[in-house]
Formats: C-alpha cells, sequence, structure tokens
C-alpha cells in the first residue's frame, strides 16, 4: 500500500482548505470501505487522508417531520436504520442501508461516503435519487446544493469541484400516501454488489388507488445511477394497474444501457431491470396501501 | 473385528482438546508467527495469463531502501528434467520448479516470477512494483476443448500426450489419457430400452479456505533449515522443499502451526520455498504472505471440466451399460484429478459394461491443486443428473432405481477393485427413511433432487508416540495437522483403548524432528489412519503396562488382563490396579512408558453419501434458493459425531456453493476478474437453511473401530442433487456450473 | 521511509500507546505492533470478516479502520472476551456445539456474535444469519455455528 498522510480535521473549512490545497491526491476519509481498499489496491493514487468524522457538521443526523431528514456525509448506516422515525419515513433509504456490505460494514460505511464513491452499483444512491435528496457541498467559495441525480457523474468521478467536498444531504419531508422502496439483485443473499438495483418512491391519491406522482431510480446499469424520468413521469395521474408498473418498467429498460462484467451479463441486466422496477414499485404501492 | 460394540469414549462428544485456544485467540496460526529480526516477504506476480520472460531486472527493487533482497528463479537450483517422487507419484522436478518462480514462461496470471523481502510488507510490496520485466506476450488458451484442438497453442513445446503407456510423437496440451473398461459396453447399451446420453461443462472452483497462505524460514548459520508455516502435511514441505531446493531433508525443520482451512489446497507449497530463498539471501528470517489474490490467483484451484456421460437402461431400470469421457483442466503443468474422477464417477452403482476415458490437458490456469474428493464432484454432476433422468424417462423414483443398482460388496468398480463391505445400501436406505424424503413438495417452482456419490478414501503413512504419565493421563504426539477436530479423534481412539477419558489424553501436532513420518492430512485419511496409529500406539502402551502389573504382582503377564480401565489379576491372586494408579508406580516398575504405533493401512473403505434437497426457483430473475438439506453418509464408526455432521455439513455447503454461484470468470486475456471473496461468492450463512447431517454406520473391517474417512465424499453429491431439483421445480436440465442466475434465466429462455 | 505516529487508545480495558504509520490498519497494528494476533486476516478488504473487533462498541472490519483513526478510542478484541478462569458464554457455546473446523473464522465470528448479542439479546434464527453474513467459514456450513449462536440467546432468555 502507497504511502500516504493522515489527518482528522475538526471543521470543514480546515477540511476544504486541505483539499483546496493538495488537489486530486487528497481524499475524505469517512467510513473508508471504499477508500481503504481502493488505495491498498492501487486504484486510487492518495498522498492524503482528511478524517472528517470528528466534524460535527458532517454527523448530523436530524429528521423532523415538517423539514425532512438532514443527514450528515459521514453518518454510518447503522445510527440511520436505527432511528424508527426515519424508517417510518424513508424505508428505501433503509432498504439499501441495511444490505450494504456486511454489518461490520455498516458500522463505518454512511451513505455519503456511498455517493461520494460514485459507483455505479451503490446501493444507497437509487433511494436518495427517489427521496427527492440535495447535496449540501461545502467548498473554497461557500456552500452550494445540487439534486443528488446530478452528483455522479462518472465510474468514481462526481460533480465534486476542487476543494469541495459533501457536507450533508437533505431529503424532504414525505408527502402523505407517499411511501419507497429499494432492492437489488444479488446471486447471493448478502454481501455481494448489485448486478441490478432499482429504487421507487410512489405518491398515492387518498383513495390509494391513483399513482399522484412517482420517482424510479436504477443502478448497475450506466456509468453513473439513473434516474429513470420518462418511466417516473408516464406514472404520474395513473391509476395502478400491471399494464400501467408495466409501461414504467419498459421506460426503465429503455434508458438502462448495461455492460457484461464478472457480476452480470447486459442481458441479464436490462431483463433485470425490468423484474426489478416492477417490483420496486410494487412495493413501494405495497407500502403506502398498508399503511393505515 | 468391528462388530457392532459398546464404547465408552467413541461415539461421544467430548469438547476439542485445542477448542478453548481457538475460542480465545490464543492459537497460533502461520500468519501469526513473531521472530525477532523478521523480514516480510512479497512475490511478483505475472500480469498475462502465457508469455515468454525475455528478461527480468531487479535492480530498481534492491536498491529501494529497506529491501534486504530479491530472488527469481536464477536463484533456484537447475531443476533439468529430473523427477521427482514425493510420495504421491512422480512429478517433473522442472514443473514443479517453475511453479514457485517461473524461469523461462509464464503459464497464468498470477505466476510467480521474482520475490522481495523487506523491513515491511508495504516496502515489500512497493519494491515489487520496481522490478522490471521484459515479457512477449502469447495468446493463452482458457478451456479444455480448446486445448484439446490441434492447433491450439501450446503451453509446453515438449509436452506428449502419453496414452495408455504409448507416448505421442507430437507435442500437446494433452498430458496423458487414460481408460477403464469393464464388461462389453456395446453390448450393454443393445440390452437397454432407455440410453442417455449428455453432455456436461463445470467450472474452475477453488477451495476457498479462509486463511492465506503462509511461510515464515530461517537458514541458521550452520544450514539448518526451519520453516513454520501452515500446511496440510509438515512432511511433505519437507520433501517438496527438499527437492526444490536441492537440499537434505535432514537439514530441514518444518513446523506446522494452525492452518486455516485447506481442503487439499495446502498440499502442494508455493511460498514456502521462496521464503527459505529469501532467507538464505538475506541471513534473516523472512516471513512471506499471500493477498487473497494472490491466492486466488496464484494457487490451485480445482479443473474445469468437460464430461459427457451415456448410459443405457431396460424399462424396468437395471442399468445395463455406462460410459463416460472425461476431459479436465490440469492448468499450467499436468497433473488433473481425472484419475479419481474415473475411480468414482460409476462406483454408486454394479454395472457390468463401463468404459470411462480420462484426459487431463494443461490450459493457462493456475496448476490445479487437490480439493475435497478431487475430480469425483466433477464426475457426478454428469452421472448424477443421467441417472434422474433415466429415473424420471422410466418414471421410476429415484432412490428406487439406485437402490436397484446400488454397488455391493464383491462388486468390481470399472478401474479394477473389488469392493469391500460398504455402506451403499444402507445410505440410500436411510435417506429413503427420511422424513425429508417423504414430505411434501407440490409447491410452485419448488423441486427436490436427490444424487449420490462415492469417495474412495485413502491410508497413507502415519506415526503417534504416546509417553505416559505418572497421574494417569497421557501425552500423545502426532505429525497430522488438525485441520477440523482430530486432535480430539485420534486422541478419543488411545482413549477407548486404555479406558481412559478423551480429557485425559494431551495430544501435541509436531514438527517433522519430532514424530515418525506422517503423510498428510487429506484423502480423508486422518481420523483413519493416524487414528489407526494411535490405537496400535496405545495397544503398546497396553501391553506394556500389562507388564508392569505381572511384575507389581510377581505373575505371568498372561495372568493380567485389562478391562475399563482396570487391570486385575486372573488365576489366583486377588490384585486390581487402576490404569491412573499403575501410572503412578512406573518409576518403581521399569522406569516411563512409550508406545508407539506406525502404520500404513491399505483397508481405507470407500464411503458413500446420498443427498435431498428442495429448492425454489424466481422464474424472474433465475436464483435458486436452498430450502432444505438432508445429506446421509456412511461413516463406518463416527468416532466424535459432532465432527462427522460438521465435515458433511461443510462439504455439502461448498458444494453448494459450487453448484449456484462459485466460479472462476476470465476475461478474453487470461485475467480472472472476480478473484475477492466479493465476487467470487461462497455461501454466507444467510444464503442456507441447517443442514441435516445424518450418519450412516457401517463398520470398515479395515479399521479396529470401524472408521471411514468422511471429509470427502459429501461434496460430491450436491451439484447433481440441486440440478435435479432446479429439473423438478422447472422443467429445465442444467448441464454446465455453476448453475447462476444467468445461466437459469438463459436456460428458461428469458434472455 | 514512511513516518509514523503516535497513537494512544484503550484495548480491551487497557490504555495502550503504539506507533504506527497512516497505511496500517488497525488489523496490522493489532497484529504486527502489538502482537494481538486473534483477529485475523483473510482477504483485507472486507468480505469475509475474519478480523471482525469492536470499535467503540460497534463492530467493524480491522482491516478496513486505520491504525492512526483509533486515536482516543476504544477497541475490543478476541482476546479480552474471556474472564481469567472463565470462557465467555458464547465461547462456551462454540466449544459445546462443535462450531468451529479449522478454527480460522472463530475469533470473527465469536466477535460478530457478540456485538449481535450485546444489542439484541434474543435473536431469531433469520436474525443471527444476517447479521453473521459478513462473516465467512469455509469448514461448517454454519449450521452450528448459528446452533451455538442460538443457545447463547436462548440461555439468556
Amino acid at each position: 500500500m502507497q504511502d500516504f498522510s493522515y489527518v482528522a480535521a475538526k471543521t470543514v473549512p480546515e477540511a476544504v482548505a486541505l483539499l483546496d490545497e493538495k488537489g486530486e491526491k487528497a481524499r475524505i476519509l469517512a467510513g473508508g470501505t471504499d477508500l481503504i481498499v481502493q488505495v491498498r489496491e492501487a486504484r486510487r493514487d492518495v498522498d492524503l487522508m482528511i478524517d472528517v468524522k470528528s466534524i460535527p457538521a458532517v454527523n448530523v443526523l436530524d429528521y423532523n417531520a415538517d423539514t425532512g431528514l438532514t443527514l450528515g456525509a459521514a453518518v454510518e448506516c447503522y445510527k440511520i436504520y436505527a432511528v424508527d422515525a426515519i424508517c417510518d419515513a424513508y424505508p428505501s433509504l433503509i432498504d439499501a442501508t441495511t444490505i450494504i456490505g456486511g454489518t461490520a460494514i455498516q458500522g463505518r460505511a454512511g451513505v455519503g461516503g456511498n455517493l461520494c464513491n460514485a459507483s455505479p452499483a451503490a446501493d444507497g444512491i437509487p433511494p436518495l435519487i427517489v427521496l427527492n435528496a440535495t447535496c449540501v457541498i461545502a467548498g473554497p467559495n461557500g456552500e452550494r446544493e445540487l439534486p443528488v441525480e446530478q452528483f455522479c457523474t462518472a465510474p468514481g468521478q462526481t460533480a465534486l469541484e476542487k476543494g469541495e467536498m459533501l457536507v450533508s444531504l437533505k431529503v424532504p419531508a414525505p408527502a402523505s400516501n407517499s411511501s419507497s422502496f429499494y432492492l437489488r439483485f444479488i446471486p447471493r443473499n448478502e454481501m455481494d454488489i448489485a448486478v441490478v438495483g432499482a429504487g421507487a418512491s410512489v405518491t398515492l391519491d387518498d383513495a390509494k388507488q391513483t399513482i399522484v406522482s412517482a420517482r424510479i431510480a436504477l443502478a448497475a446499469v450506466a456509468p453513473t445511477p439513473l434516474f429513470a424520468e420518462e418511466a417516473s413521469a408516464l406514472l404520474a395521474g395513473r391509476e395502478i394497474s400491471d399494464a400501467a408498473i408495466d409501461e414504467a418498467a419498459q421506460a426503465a429498460q429503455a434508458i438502462a444501457r448495461p455492460i457484461s462484467d464478472m457480476r452480470g451479463t447486459a442481458e441479464q441486466r436490462t431483463h433485470l431491470v425490468g423484474v426489478l422496477t416492477r417490483r420496486a414499485l410494487n412495493g413501494a404501492i405495497q407500502r403506502v396501501q398498508d399503511a393505515s | 473385528m468391528a462388530e457392532k460394540k459398546e464404547y465408552k469414549v467413541i461415539g461421544t462428544r467430548p469438547i476439542r482438546h485445542d477448542g478453548v485456544d481457538k475460542v480465545t485467540g490464543r492459537a497460533l496460526y502461520g500468519a501469526d508467527f513473531q521472530m525477532t529480526g523478521l523480514l516480510h516477504g512479497r512475490v511478483l506476480r505475472s500480469p498475462h495469463a502465457h508469455a515468454r520472460i525475455i528478461s527480468i531486472d531487479t535492480s530498481r527493487a534492491e536498491a529501494y531502501p529497506g529491501v534486504k533482497g530479491v530472488v527469481t528463479a536464477k536463484d533456484l537450483p537447475d531443476a533439468g528434467d529430473k523427477v521427482a517422487d514425493l510420495g504421491e507419484g512422480a512429478v517433473n522436478l522442472k514443473h514443479l520448479c517453475d511453479n514457485i518462480l517461473a524461469s523461462d514462461k509464464v503459464l497464468y496470471k498470477g505466476h510467480a516470477v521474482a520475490a522481495v523481502a523487506a523491513t515491511s510488507p508495504h516496502i515489500a510490496e512497493e519494491a515489487c512494483t520496481l522490478i522490471d520485466v521484459e515479457y512477449e506476450v502469447l495468446p493463452p488458451v482458457l478451456e479444455v476443448r480448446q486445448a484439446m484442438e490441434a492447433d491450439a497453442p501450446l503451453l509446453h513445446e515438449h509436452l506428449k500426450t502419453t496414452s495408455m503407456g504409448e507416448t505421442a510423437d507430437e507435442p500437446s496440451n494433452v498430458a496423458s489419457h487414460i481408460q477403464h473398461k469393464l464388461g462389453d459396453p456395446e453390448k450393454g447399451f443393445a440390452e437397454a430400452d432407455i440410453v442417455v446420453e449428455r453432455d456436461f461443462v463445470t467450472g474452475t472452483v477453488h477451495q476457498g479456505y479462509i486463511e492465506p497462505h503462509n511461510a515464515t524460514a530461517h537458514f541458521n548459520q550452520d544450514g539448518q533449515l526451519t520453516i513454520w508455516c501452515s500446511t496440510q502435511g509438515a512432511f511433505t514441505v519437507r520433501e517438496q522443499v527438499a527437492e526444490i531446493l536441492q537440499y537434505p531433508i535432514s537439514k530441514i525443520k518444518v513446523v506446522p502451526m494452525e492452518i486455516g482451512g485447506g481442503f487439499g489446497g495446502k498440499i502442494s507449497v508455493y511460498i514456502k520455498p521462496v521464503a527459505a530463498l529469501l532467507a538464505k539471501k538475506t541471513g534473516k528470517p523472512v516471513k512471506v504472505l499471500m493477498s487473497r489474490a494472490d491466492v486466488f490467483e496464484g494457487t490451485g484451484p480445482t479443473p474445469a471440466s468437460y464430461i459427457r456421460v451415456k448410459m443405457g437402461a431396460t424399462k424396468d431400470g437395471k442399468i445395463t451399460a455406462a460410459e463416460a469421457y472425461l476431459a479436465f483442466e490440469a492448468g499450467a503443468y499436468p497433473g488433473a484429478p481425472v484419475g479419481p474422477g474415473a475411480m468414482c464417477i460409476f462406483a454408486p452403482y454394479s454395472i457390468e459394461n463401463v468404459v470411462i476415458d480420462g484426459y487431463d490437458v494443461v490450459v493457462n490456469k493456475p496448476k490445479t491443486a487437490p480439493y475435497r474428493a478431487p475430480g469425483a464432484p466433477n464426475a457426478a454432476f454428469g452421472s448424477e443428473s443421467v441417472v434422474d433422468e433415466i429415473a424420471e424417462k422410466l418414471d421410476i423414483d429415484p432412490l428406487e432405481i439406485r437402490l436397484l443398482n446400488a454397488a455391493k460388496e464383491g462388486d468390481r468398480r470399472a478401474d479394477g477393485p473389488i469392493h469391500p463391505r460398504i455402506g451403499c445400501i444402507e445410505t440410500l436406505e436411510a435417506t429413503k427413511a427420511h422424513p425429508h424424503y417423504t414430505a411434501p413438495n407440490g409447491k410452485k417452482h419448488h423441486g427436490r433432487g436427490v444424487a449420490s456419490g462415492y469417495w474412495f478414501n485413502i491410508g497413507l503413512e502415519s506415526s503417534v508416540t504416546i509417553n505416559v504419565n505418572s497421574d494417569g493421563t497421557i501425552n500423545l504426539i502426532e505429525g497430522s495437522t488438525d485441520i477440523g477436530g482430530t486432535r480430539a479423534s485420534i486422541a478419543m481412539q488411545a482413549a477407548e483403548v486404555l479406558g481412559i477419558p478423551a480429557e485425559s489424553v494431551n495430544p501435541s501436532v509436531v514438527d517433522t524432528n519430532s514424530v515418525g513420518y506422517t503423510a498428510v492430512t487429506g484423502g480423508s485419511r486422518t481420523t483413519y489412519a493416524t487414528g489407526y496409529a494411535a490405537y496400535e500406539a496405545a495397544q503398546e502402551v497396553k501391553r506394556k503396562m500389562i507388564a508392569r502389573a505381572a511384575k507389581l504382582w510377581e505373575v505371568n503377564e498372561a495372568n493380567v488382563q485389562f478391562a475399563d480401565g482396570e487391570f486385575s489379576c486372573i488365576n489366583g491372586k486377588e490384585e486390581q490396579i487402576s490404569f491412573r494408579d499403575l501410572c503412578a508406580q512406573l518409576g518403581q516398575t521399569g522406569g516411563p512408558i512409550v508406545g508407539s504405533g506406525t502404520v500404513n493401512p491399505g483397508g481405507a473403505g470407500g464411503a458413500y453419501a446420498t443427498h435431498v434437497v428442495d429448492v425454489v426457483v424466481d422464474e424472474e430473475t433465475g436464483k435458486v434458493e436452498i430450502l432444505r438439506y438432508t445429506a446421509v453418509q456412511d461413516a463406518g464408526r463416527a468416532i466424535h459425531p459432532s465432527y462427522v455432521e460438521g465435515q458433511i455439513q461443510g462439504g455439502a455447503v461448498q458444494g453448494i456453493g459450487w453448484a449456484l454461484n462459485e466460479e472462476y470468470i476470465y476475461n478474453a486475456e487470461g485475467t480472472m476478474t472476480n478473484a475477492s471473496f466479493l465476487d467470487y461468492r461462497m455461501p454466507t450463512c444467510l444464503d442456507l437453511p441447517m443442514i441435516d447431517a445424518v450418519i450412516v454406520e457401517v463398520p470398515n473391517p479395515g479399521h479396529p473401530y470401524g472408521v471411514r474417512g468422511v471429509g470427502e465424499v459429501p461434496i460430491v453429491p450436491p451439484m447433481a442433487a440441486i440440478a435435479n431439483a432446479i429439473y423438478d421445480a422447472i422443467g429445465v436440465r442444467m448441464t454446465e456450473l455453476p448453475m447462476s442466475p444467468d445461466r437459469l434465466l438463459k436456460a428458461m429462455g428469458k434472455i | 521511509m514512511a513516518r509514523k505516529s503516535h497513537v494512544q487508545t484503550t484495548i480491551n480495558g487497557e490504555t495502550v500507546e503504539f506507533l504506527c504509520e497512516s497505511r496500517q490498519s488497525l488489523l496490522e497494528v493489532l497484529r504486527d505492533e502489538l502482537h494481538l494476533t486473534g483477529a485475523k486476516e483473510g482477504c483485507n478488504n472486507g468480505n469475509c470478516g475474519a478480523c471482525s473487533v469492536i470499535l467503540d462498541g460497534r463492530l467493524v472490519n480491522s482491516c478496513l479502520v486505520l491504525g492512526v483513526e483509533t486515536e482516543g478510542k476504544s477497541v475490543e478484541t478476541i482476546e479480552g472476551l474471556a474472564e481469567p478462569d472463565k470462557l465467555h458464554p458464547i465461547q462456551d457455546a462454540f466449544l459445546e456445539n462443535a462450531a468451529l473446523q479449522c478454527g480460522i473464522c472463530t475469533p470473527g465470528f465469536i466477535m460478530s456474535a457478540k456485538a449481535l448479542l450485546d444489542s439484541n439479546p434474543n435473536p431469531t434464527e433469520h436474525e443471527i444469519r444476517y447479521w453473521l453474513a459478513g462473516n465467512l467459514c469455509r469448514c461448517t456450513g454454519y449450521d452450528k455455528i448459528v446452533k451455538a449462536v442460538l443457545d447463547v440467546a436462548k440461555a439468556s432468555a
């Protein structure tokens, strides 16, 4: 493993200044479950790791039924699913945080790090997309916000500019009659990377028979996680039916441009987009309908 | 011998002797070894699957701060074409050496080409990147049928096919061809009412032991070489290192540390000679550890194979003829276990007319190594799938057709040997009687499958010494690495002889200077053969103790009997003394007592297993879930039933992994793209139900307590059992392993 | 040569100081610097769980923690589990159930099981299998491991 320096930053400005000074060879260390492996396997060249876990702003975990969730970028998965109100409000986020790695990984890894790692197969990203999350980014010129679906730009690449870091994620409070669902396909039952992941959120009318709006997101079928915008849009105003869900699934399949690799073939992935999109939508709808 | 007896120790479940050390983290495994002044070694491996080495320049690495020595194949003695006999048949020494450090060619991605010793593992790793190797890249051949084609790229310019004693003129990737024939197969097929013939393909799989290979070596100034390592056999390490380094065995001591799994994969040496070379060069102890990727890419997996099976039967289910074609990938150097595959393939059946052809073929993958019943699982996937299909087509219950044709004592196996007393029928009967087999199984996409398996087991040499303590306990010295509870199962056999509790035995696994020759922990031989040696050693102790009692009582030895831990005088005197009390009097009666036992038994006795599995198939994703699993097996006599069950459960689960997801995935250049536990996908506990292990006991007449080896046969049936269950669930015959979701989707026509 | 940092941490209740390079993982520090070799390296990338330890009360893979990150933290390893004259109930259950064969994965499984039972003293079989999925065992087929953990749970119920 290459040699590098380590700094435990105390404030966001301190971390930003270090990032700005060192450039690309400085990396934020949060859970480290991707970064440490990448450096160890010489897949990333790093001179400096900036540990942000003692910065209060990146450790915020605050949920309010009116204003929504503020999720610090370094908050570990296990802290997220330990909060009942968050589990109730954002079930797709819980679906994802309980399947990222094993329990030991969930003790270190967080959704913010999952996003910054920018893997096309990240389980944490489709839920953020379907939940309409916004990234709060700090940089040398202050803070800015970015819709989460615009954050990843290529495998391992993000919209972060030189000197910028992800501070937190803001997730709006869920609308009434809404819920969300995330699932992935893996050959085993745990510890695998998604062959395909699909997330969906739906808002139904008061009768819970018509879809007011929906959002669908996919993982592992393109260079970045995808917001399936057209597939989502065509569900708006539709009565719940197999036909409507099939249409959305087909629209999702249409935007998938998967590769074949050791985790799955392109044909398998395209097929699974259809299966998983249907299951994610049905799962989200079921959750709304099951809620009293 | 070996009739049903009541035992005091055998068949009980004592706490294993090494247990506390292993649950407290105290037990020292190979990588845990520490020594003052230790250097750390790392191996540079080939990035190409097939290439000629033009040059290696180590100067930049040698100049790197912290580096103390660099070695390449030039540091190995010239092997020439010497053939070494390492106890498991002749091995071409050049092949053996070239697999340690490549000399002229690299034959697989991950092939070792150089190694560095430095003051820290990180420095050694950095220095490896500073070794400049110039390669002439050659086209790789990665699949057995392609490698057999006449115009395939050749791995070895001098390798010529040996076929039943004859050597071909032209070089080939086919190292050897074997054939076994019994009866008149043509006639047998003519008598059949139904003939089923199918092709099967199995992927390359790894043993997947959790502990990577490791070795620490030190050369003393007097030339004594000591190697501390995890190995299945300290003596075979000594032999291999002696051959590779051309160094006398008397100057090599191998200290077996605790071992973190092997399954056959820790018999061959890889980094042990490298650690020795680095130690020699630096004058310091050197510890070499493999990474997980090194283990996948640089150590022996078990072969991928292409198999064709044809079987014929009359309409009432009698199998009249069987034919098999087995082509196994040896990896980079000859030595695929096609022989054992051929020995086992039809062994669960009594068939009069059989022909089996086997081919050992080199390809640009790591040299294969044994893996739990090597060769037999590949073969059984084919034969047990075909038997299932015949049963289905004849509308006969799959267990009934197996019972109808079951192998029994006196039958001849196709490769020659005649079965001694075996438990094939008893195992099938026990399976039939198990509630799992009769439980309802009618749900949509649910299926049930069965399959049987055979493994012949081996004997080989073992030595045990027993030192008697004055407090009535014994110290038992053995040379068999304890890979899964054999300290206990061996100690229990000595305890049974001496009428003492298992806890009164202190077993120690010692180095090659401290015990007689002992072959590897492998071939399901340890509880059988080393247990046999312990029995013999304990018998010697018993005889000597009887002599002491006779001396004490001033009677003839013939008048002393030993039963239930008590010596007593028969014919006359009313004398009695316990084993324990007599131990306290050894000093006064002639001094310490040492018993020794050495064996090379020939009656290992084959083992049979039949498995039943229930699956559910997700038709939309192609994923198979194992819902229920029952594994029935003849253990001869279960010495420690918990560890027998453990072997059965562990073997079955390795088979489940092999069946469903495990495989080496290669790109066109011959790079394994899934060389990690993340993507190699061995089963986790969330992928499995409880595994119901059912022990059948048909005592082996070749062992004083009736022991049969139990470790290997449980990996033989699972692949076919699961394939048969998938067929039952969705009506699709899977003929390629692993039966991964994408293959199922394809077979179902979904993609 | 890489510079070393001074780190002070608590390991199994004792204050420990060590020097380490930034690139050294907690696993390397435990094994190579402190000679606590109970945590094992099986994969060095978080996929086998053989290096599992408890860091500030939470189960982690020590191969995915840097040694320098443990400044001021508390680490529990397998070596700290038993009392001088008594094994931890999980250790006893592993022995009684024959839940180990080669034993290389055992320290990781025991630490993982401890973390589970500390937070959920009465887990179902499925909860145990889910929690332990990050720990690979290649010998046992997991059957007896799961039964051992179930036994401990039953005894505490």
